[in-house]
């Protein structure tokens, strides 16, 4: 929800970046507010995901210039697991499978160590088991995925409901979720969705970025942001996503053009 | 495997073979084998990397330790060795510097069918027995280690399970080492009768900082539809030198699994063979190495498909780091008539520095026609994907790097066979890959 006056999490100008030399996020700028949800769309190689792991510190994402405050700390300059621990969270597109390490013990440790942080209690196996069922309750996932290894031999839906529940468990004050829907059937998106919209409160927001409008009928965005060859070409609000649906990435990216 | 000179034996090996006295055994064939193996160390010199066996594993540093032989020192008390134990091991065997300690054993309560005991004391009672299996597995003639070990060999453990008999516990012999300086010949020989089962933990531990050897033999018969667990545990000293050899038969339908787990030593050598001498045999072979520093552990293994419709599974992992080397060499033999033998092998490795270094050599030798043998080996550090994703979830850098290295490792350690070592082995992975760099 839209509170003009709600404290900005996170400010983002002029932001540039390179993935191997190649120059792809050409100057963004963008503010997100507490309590706002954020839509990021585009076609794909239009930079989205670009964004998202550079905000995140994938080591591969060379920022050239520009400035990402945020919650007043430059994150640029902080390595990934001091922006996790700040409170940034990215939902991956691709979650990484680790055979051989037991979600969890992920999970907990993932959990205590950010709760340590924050000067909040750790939890011991036990404790943690309950905590954590009661999340993947709201998830509709059973109890086997504490069992399996990270991600290993997970369904696509899985992967996706794992990586909310990260979100749930470490509470971040923003979120970007990167491709949530992509590989989720109807009813998976939902539950997913459902999930994500129970953990927004006034206090965090989310970034949703997404190639289809599809998740967003779930997640109702108070911005739409619509990128191209590495910058936001257009700012709209909701309509905007149906707009695209309708109409395509031409018309906008037309539009701009001409 | 080594060459043989002529002339005057290697003095490196004259040194250890000081205190062997010419075989005085009142058992004819026991003598006769001994005197064997006395005449072959002698024969036999220290291997070189110019040997092929010995081409990635330079011993020369071994061979600039002097090294006596054992006697007799204070033995541990039942405190210091505590650490060591196996909470599911009802039965254990200990042997301090390569000399039984029955004080420090535990084999009173045996299950019916099972002989726990030290093979010295067995010879009494089952000689015919030990005589149709000792020093006959495991071959000395071109191996100057074994011929050693056998040359010296006066104890060591005897494990025997009756046909169709069943030691429900696993079966600990510990062996450890008190003094620094010396040579020891732990010895281990173990016979699993038609159907019958069993686990044997086989394990290396240390009071000592080293340097001294372990030169071990152990043979393993597993009979027809046996079924023979065993883990191994080589958790040497770091200044430590261990050289061993466990050669295993399998009849008709036996199943033998290893899983060898090896941490410690300056520089160590596990030789494994397995032959499958009867048909439907089947053997899984699982082994890590995680090793740091300047450490050198060498594994070769060498699996015989002697017979028709053998299965055999081989994984080995190698975690490196430091400037510490690691070794794999795996054989795999499907010998003519062979059949419908059904063999996998892979080698997986880890290396956690720029220094760190691994060979690894699959070997296929494939006389039969109508089998299925496929082999891989993989060589790389840490991938930058999961290292990120642990990362974005709070993890430290070198915390993120250490939960990777341990869960590259635990595929093999999750699968031994004895919980309390699972739990034990996953928190020293843990510990070893913290310190690892």
């Amino acid at each position: 929800m839209i509170r003009a006056n709600s404290p900005i999490l996170l400010e983002v100008r002029g932001l540039r970046a390179n993935v191997a030399g190649v120059e792809i996020l050409k100057g963004i700028d963008i503010t997100v507010r507490a309590g706002e949800v954020h839509a990021i769309m585009g076609r794909n190689g239009s930079g989205k995901s670009t964004l998202a792991k550079a905000l995140a510190g994938h080591p591969a994402y060379e920022v050239t210039s520009g400035t990402a405050v945020f919650e007043g700390r430059n994150v640029l300059e902080m390595a990934p697991e001091d922006r996790a621990r700040a409170g940034l969270f990215l939902g991956f597109q691709y979650p990484v499978e680790i055979a051989g390490l037991s979600n969890a013990a992920f999970l907990r440790l993932a959990y205590n160590t950010v709760q340590g942080i924050r000067g909040q209690e750790e939890l011991d196996p036990l404790e943690f088991d309950d905590h954590v069922r009661a999340k993947m309750k709201l998830l509709e996932m059973d109890a086997g995925f504490l069992e399996r290894s990270v991600n290993d031999g997970f369904s696509g839906g899985e992967k996706k409901r794992n990586e909310i529940l990260q979100m749930a468990l470490l509470e971040p004050r923003l979120a970007i979720l990167d491709e949530t829907d992509s590989g989720l059937d109807i009813d998976a998106l939902r539950v997913v969705a459902a999930g994500v919209n129970r953990l927004l409160t006034p206090q965090n927001a989310v970034v949703l970025v997404t190639h289809y409008q599809r998740m967003l009928n779930y997640i109702v965005p108070d911005y739409v942001h619509v990128m191209e060859g590495g910058r936001i070409v257009k700012t709209g609000g909701k309509d905007l996503a149906v707009e695209l649906e309708a109409r395509g990435y031409d018309w906008v990216t037309g539009e701009v053009a001409a | 495997m080594n060459t043989t000179v002529a002339g005057a034996p290697h003095p490196y090996i004259t040194a250890l073979l000081g205190g062997c006295e010419p075989a005085r055994e009142k058992l004819a064939w026991l003598a006769e084998r001994r005197a064997a193996a006395l005449e072959r160390a002698n024969a036999l010199t220290v291997p070189t990397t110019r040997d092929e066996e010995w081409r990635f594993t330079d011993i020369t540093p071994l061979t600039r330790v002097p090294l006596r032989a054992a006697v007799p020192g204070p033995r541990p008390q039942a405190g210091d060795i505590e650490r060591f134990a196996v909470a599911e091991a009802g039965i254990r065997l200990t042997f301090v510097d390569g000399a039984f300690a029955p004080e420090l054993s535990e084999y009173a309560q045996l299950p019916h069918g099972v002989v726990v005991a030290s093979l010295a004391a067995g010879l009494g009672s089952h000689g015919a027995l030990i005589e149709r299996h000792l020093a006959r597995h495991a071959r000395f003639e071109q191996d100057v280690f074994a011929a050693l070990n056998t040359a010296h060999l006066r104890d060591g453990a005897l494990i025997w399970v009756a046909k169709n008999g069943r030691c429900p516990a696993p079966i600990h012999v510990l062996h450890l080492a008190t003094q620094d300086g010396v040579a020891t010949y732990p010895r281990c020989l173990v016979v699993a009768e038609a159907g019958a089962e069993l686990t044997l933990i086989e394990d290396y531990a240390s009071l000592a900082p080293g340097p001294y050897l372990t030169d071990a033999v152990a043979e393993i018969a597993v009979g027809e539809r046996a079924r023979v667990r065993h883990v191994r545990l080589q958790r040497e000293a770091g200044a430590a030198f261990h050289i061993a050899a466990c050669a295993v038969a399998l009849s008709r339908d036996g199943s033998y699994s290893s899983h060898a787990v090896t941490l410690g030593a300056r520089i160590s050598r596990h030789n494994l063979s397995v032959r499958q001498e009867g048909e439907g045999a089947e053997a899984r072979l699982e082994g890590l190495t995680l090793i740091s520093g300047r450490q050198l552990a060498d594994t070769h293994t060498a699996l015989e498909h002697g017979r028709p419709n053998g299965r055999s599974r081989q994984l080995h992992k190698c975690v490196v780091g430091g400037a510490a080397h690691a070794v794999f060499s795996g054989k795999i033999m499907v010998a003519p008539g062979a059949q419908l033998t059904n063999s996998a092998q892979e080698s997986r490795n880890l290396l956690l520095s720029d220094k760190a270094h691994v060979d690894t050599k699959p070997q296929l030798e494939i006389f039969a026609d109508d089998v299925k043998c496929a082999h891989g080996a993989t060589v790389g550090q840490l991938e930058a994907e999961p290292l990120f994703y642990l990362r974005s979830r709070g993890l430290p850098e070198q915390g993120a790097r250490n939960l990777l290295t341990y869960a590259f490792a635990a595929e093999i350690v999750d699968r031994i066979p004895v919980p309390s070592l699972v739990t034990q082995l996953r928190e020293s992975v843990l510990a070893e890959t913290g310190s690892a760099e």
